[in-house]
């Protein structure tokens, strides 16, 4: 069984890498390469995938897992400027697959915490950076 | 080729397990345990997968698939109780894994091995919370 949770966040970013001159970036990030920034009203879908328990009939403990993502992700990414508030973004690009993939990274670390049985299982990330761009990871 | 029907109800159920205490069934269930039950518009998306069939060029009749969800799952379901309306939910906790686990067994009913098969249930439970359920295999 998988369950798929929906999360929001808000958020402003800069896509502008130290390899490529200012040129450069502006002609590969276009609109993205703005040098004060935009935001976007991300919507982030968590996976968990499991056997249903015969007594919960619950194979994801949704409490838990809103509180994981709430306390390792969202916390830190509603609201702010994800290239000067998130350590990891300090040499990393802040496109919405790096993004992806500090989210995933934060919850497989933290997964145990809340989690501590083999199952559930983190199944997959879905980024929906605006209604026309949609990322998504399995792991 | 996925040929996917939509279909939506409205029932009200409760979370809880009558061996376990008011505390613990808050603690697991959250808001879900309150006793007096609460309700959902559920979206239902029934997926079905095969080969176009040459002559009609459809995998399958989408207005048959409509009338089978409408009578195993529609018309038992909506604007019911679950817990009080619906077996097995007197027994079984209306999850939404479990309805959803229930809504592939009475839709599995009805397809068999060859095409098309069924191949995956997803029930929203609300716009933010869904489950897959592809029988055993998931």
């Amino acid at each position: 069984m998988r369950v798929t949770r929906r999360y929001r966040f808000a958020a402003s970013h800069r896509l502008h890498s130290g390899a490529f001159t200012e040129q450069q970036n502006r002609e590969l990030y276009g609109k993205c390469n703005n040098p004060y920034g935009h935001g976007h009203d991300y919507v982030l879908d968590v996976t968990a995938a499991g056997p249903v328990d015969p007594g919960s009939g619950q194979a994801v403990h949704i409490p838990s897992l809103d509180r994981l993502v709430s306390e390792r992700v969202l916390r830190d990414f509603d609201h702010r400027y994800i290239n000067a508030e998130l350590s990891e973004f300090n040499t990393l690009v802040p496109t919405s697959e790096n993004i992806m993939r500090v989210i995933e990274d934060r919850l497989m670390t933290h997964w145990s915490e809340v989690f501590s049985g083999e199952w559930p299982r983190l199944d997959g990330i879905r980024l929906r950076e605006t209604r026309r761009n949609v990322f998504e990871l399995k792991p | 080729m996925l040929i996917t029907r939509r279909a939506e109800f409205s029932a009200s159920h409760v979370c809880a397990q009558p061996s376990l205490t008011p505390e613990q069934n808050r603690e697991l269930y959250g808001a879900a345990a309150n006793p007096s039950g609460h309700g959902h518009n559920y979206v239902l998306e029934v997926t079905l997968e095969g080969d176009p069939d040459p002559v009609t060029g459809m995998v399958f009749d989408l207005k048959k698939l409509k009338e089978l969800i409408q009578q195993t799952v529609i018309d038992p379901m909506d604007h019911r109780f679950l817990n009080y309306e619906v077996p097995p939910f007197d027994k079984v906790v209306p999850t939404t894994e479990n309805v959803a686990a229930e809504i592939w067994n009475r839709l599995s009913r009805h397809f068999g091995s060859g095409q098309p098969n069924l191949r995956n249930v997803r029930l929203y439970e609300t716009e933010d919370l869904y489950v897959d359920y592809a029988g055993d295999r998931s």
